[in-house]
């Protein structure tokens, strides 16, 4: 177990396994993707109430999940960081947060170009988008935290505290932003509220869920091994294997 | 021979993506002085940084009485004196209340001790003044004040000599040869030529690390 | 220098307790802020100043002001402590106390809250104290007056203990004021929206024990874990000093 652990941790062995996976992850994650988007948009049955519009819960769902996991992945990379000072949760932690960011954006962006058509205006102070902007905030100062300390070493530490600050104050912040908008907005549609999906509308999105999940799988393993790359170009076997490209 | 206070094996210290010393080790024994040596930018304030706890980013291993010093924090804190670059003398207290703040958390001493410990640095009449009213060689002996007054076995001294006029500089020397006399430990870091009978050296720098 | 009198020599093992290590902590604090008074009212007056632009700003209309005073006032107090944050360890950083702090055999932690409670007497509370007078000038009526400071006071305490947190991480670091509040602004959102929201309640003659007892929970999470959070970021800060 242990060995396995540390193995784990070593960059190199990394670098291997990610070239192996990537493939998979990438081909698995295209297929499952489009198909759940294709049968999603073109396929599915409308809803009842708001018509096509609805259609965009296909990749407004499954950046809203990504978003939100990529945050718990990485407070789990932060605890290794602090604990074990493993390298490669470091560099996880690090590459990962743009991305984060990003679905966080489109996740954002979806829900507002869905909010036209059902709430007529494209911002809405509902909940969920309130609760989706402050991870974008967090998100944002992890990201310019990590910038602002030139020490990698150090940089990766005080970034784990903060997002291990964060990912505890994430319930916190849920749980008020609810309490605060039924506190303002007592009369808002409500999405929660409506009947639960039929089978040929969530089956689609589960297809979606999962294929971005593998998508952004490869995205990370490829990020990591240019960062991984960069912070090793001294050592021995990213200078053979720099040599190996070349001939 | 005694055992030693701190045993450094195998350190290595990477800073900003350069390599400042690996391989080091070196025993700090009872009863010695031991200078810490090297031009500038060899990593001297950064091992005594090590050493002293405040900086983590280094590999290899460090004991305290034999014992790896992470299980032994708070009794190795006890009993070891740092005094950095930055002195840790707040401008807006006097002397005595400066004094007072930093041994509060070690043991109590009473104010007399630190009146007496102050005159003995040459700050006799100045305890009540704001150290803020002092130049920098007398707020730089208000923190070297701790010295006489010290009961930590291990005292780590980064740059020492910064400030004080020529009188002060002999003054601490034999301070330090009377404490490593009394079975005291001293680690200093300087650019002051030290010539004290007995010394140790920490070479660190371009050619490689010796321990002598 | 000669010393008369010389300790022995073995390793010790007795030290002062942490109640009176804390104590010294909290006294020194609170002396030095003493000893700069004009650094302590800095804070106040930003808080008056942000209060006048709203009814400058917005509206001086006194509906509109009865209906925002709460939210305008506990937004400045958010950034009036917000503002005085980077202060917390920037001084002792500067002059190389917060190394000797780190290095007492005490558990950082305490040391840490203690430092985090004079921040609070030194600013938090003062602003707690003068929230009344504000309270008249936007119109808010007594009893509102009333739940605002008592939300204020609980409320307060958790921002001075969180932005620690976001103080110690920024430490040494160029534009660090700009930065710490990037980092603990999101931080905040739960307390100001449950500080307003209870005055909110009260206005509507609602209840608001179940919300003051909710604020008081905040209170003890980040009395209890936001030390260890600042502790661990302040050494990681010294480190790379």
């Amino acid at each position: 177990m242990w060995q396995f652990f540390h193995k784990l941790g070593s960059p190199k062995w990394f670098f291997g396994i990610a070239t192996r996976f990537m493939p998979w992850l990438l081909a698995i994650g295209i297929i499952l993707l489009l198909a759940g988007l294709v049968w999603g948009l073109a396929f599915a049955p409308k809803d009842y109430l708001q018509g096509n519009s609805y259609r965009i819960i296909f990749i407004h769902v499954p950046t809203a999940f990504l978003a939100q996991s990529i945050y718990i992945m990485m407070a789990s990379a932060a605890v290794v960081t602090l604990v074990w000072r493993m390298k490669l949760a470091d560099v996880f932690v690090k590459t990962v947060a743009p991305v984060g960011l990003v679905f966080t954006f489109l996740s954002l962006f979806t829900g507002a170009v869905w909010g036209k058509p059902t709430w007529g205006t494209w911002w809405v102070w509902d909940a969920r988008l309130t609760s989706m902007l402050i991870l974008l905030f967090l998100y944002g100062g992890a990201i310019a935290l990590d910038r602002a300390i030139n020490d990698e070493k150090s940089a990766a530490r005080a970034v784990a505290v903060l997002v291990l600050v964060g990912v505890v104050n994430i319930p916190i912040i849920k749980y008020s932003v609810e309490w605060w908008n039924t506190l303002h907005q007592p009369a808002t549609f409500k999405l929660t509220e409506k009947p639960s999906m039929p089978v040929e509308m969530w089956v689609p999105l589960l297809l979606s869920v999962l294929g971005l999940y593998l998508l952004f799988g490869w995205l990370a393993c490829l990020r990591m091994k240019t960062e991984i790359v960069m912070r090793e170009q001294k050592t021995r076997w990213v200078r053979e294997l720099v040599m190996a490209g070349r001939g | 021979m005694s055992e030693p206070l701190l045993q450094a094996i195998d350190l290595e210290c990477e800073r900003d993506e350069r390599l400042l010393f690996q391989n080091l080790s070196f025993s700090i024994l009872p009863g010695t002085v031991t200078r810490v040596e090297g031009p500038n930018g060899t990593g001297k304030t950064t091992l005594l940084r090590i050493l002293a706890g405040l900086n983590d980013a280094w590999s290899g291993q460090l004991l305290w009485c034999g014992e790896p010093r992470a299980r032994q924090r708070e009794s190795f804190l006890r009993n070891t004196l740092y005094i950095g670059h930055r002195p840790g003398i707040k401008p807006l207290l006097t002397p005595v209340e400066n004094l007072k703040a930093l041994m509060a958390g070690r043991r109590e001493v009473s104010d007399e001790v630190l009146v007496q410990a102050l005159a003995g640095t040459g700050l006799a009449g100045f305890e009540n003044v704001p150290c803020r009213n002092l130049s920098a060689g007398q707020q730089r002996r208000v923190a070297l004040a701790r010295l006489l007054i010290a009961d930590e076995p291990l005292w780590l001294l980064d740059e020492v000599f910064t400030a004080i006029d020529a009188d002060g500089v002999r003054a601490i020397e034999s301070l330090l040869q009377q404490r490593a006399a009394e079975g005291g430990a001293v680690l200093v870091t300087t650019h002051h030529e030290l010539q004290l009978p007995g010394m140790k050296r920490i070479t660190l720098g371009a050619g490689g690390v010796h321990e002598c | 220098m000669n010393a008369d009198r010389r300790p022995a020599l073995k390793p010790v093992s007795e030290s002062v307790g942490p109640i009176a290590a804390m104590a010294a902590v909290f006294a020194r604090d609170v002396r030095v802020a003493f000893r700069q008074r004009q650094d302590l009212l800095n804070p106040l007056l930003f808080f008056i100043m942000v209060v006048t632009l709203f009814p400058l700003g917005v509206s001086p209309e006194v509906a509109f002001l009865k209906q925002s005073g709460a939210g305008i006032l506990w937004v400045a107090a958010l950034l009036s402590v917000l503002l005085s944050l980077d202060h917390l360890f920037r001084h002792d950083f500067d002059d190389g106390t917060l190394e000797q702090l780190v290095l007492q055999p005490q558990p950082l932690f305490l040391l840490v809250l203690a430092k985090t409670a004079a921040h609070w007497v030194l600013t938090g509370l003062p602003l707690v104290l003068l929230a009344p007078v504000l309270g008249v000038m936007v119109h808010l009526d007594g009893n509102s007056i009333a739940i605002l400071c008592l939300t204020l006071l609980i409320g307060t305490p958790v921002l001075s203990m969180i932005g620690a947190i976001g103080a110690a991480l920024t430490l040494g670091l160029r534009s660090a004021g700009v930065l710490l509040s990037l980092l603990i602004i999101p931080l905040y959102i739960p307390v100001l929206i449950f500080g307003t929201g209870t005055v909110a309640a009260a206005a509507e003659g609602a209840p608001v024990g179940g919300y003051l007892a909710l604020m008081g929970a905040f209170l003890v999470l980040a009395v209890t874990l936001s030390p260890f959070a600042s502790a661990a970021a302040l050494r990681i800060s010294l480190s790379n000093s």
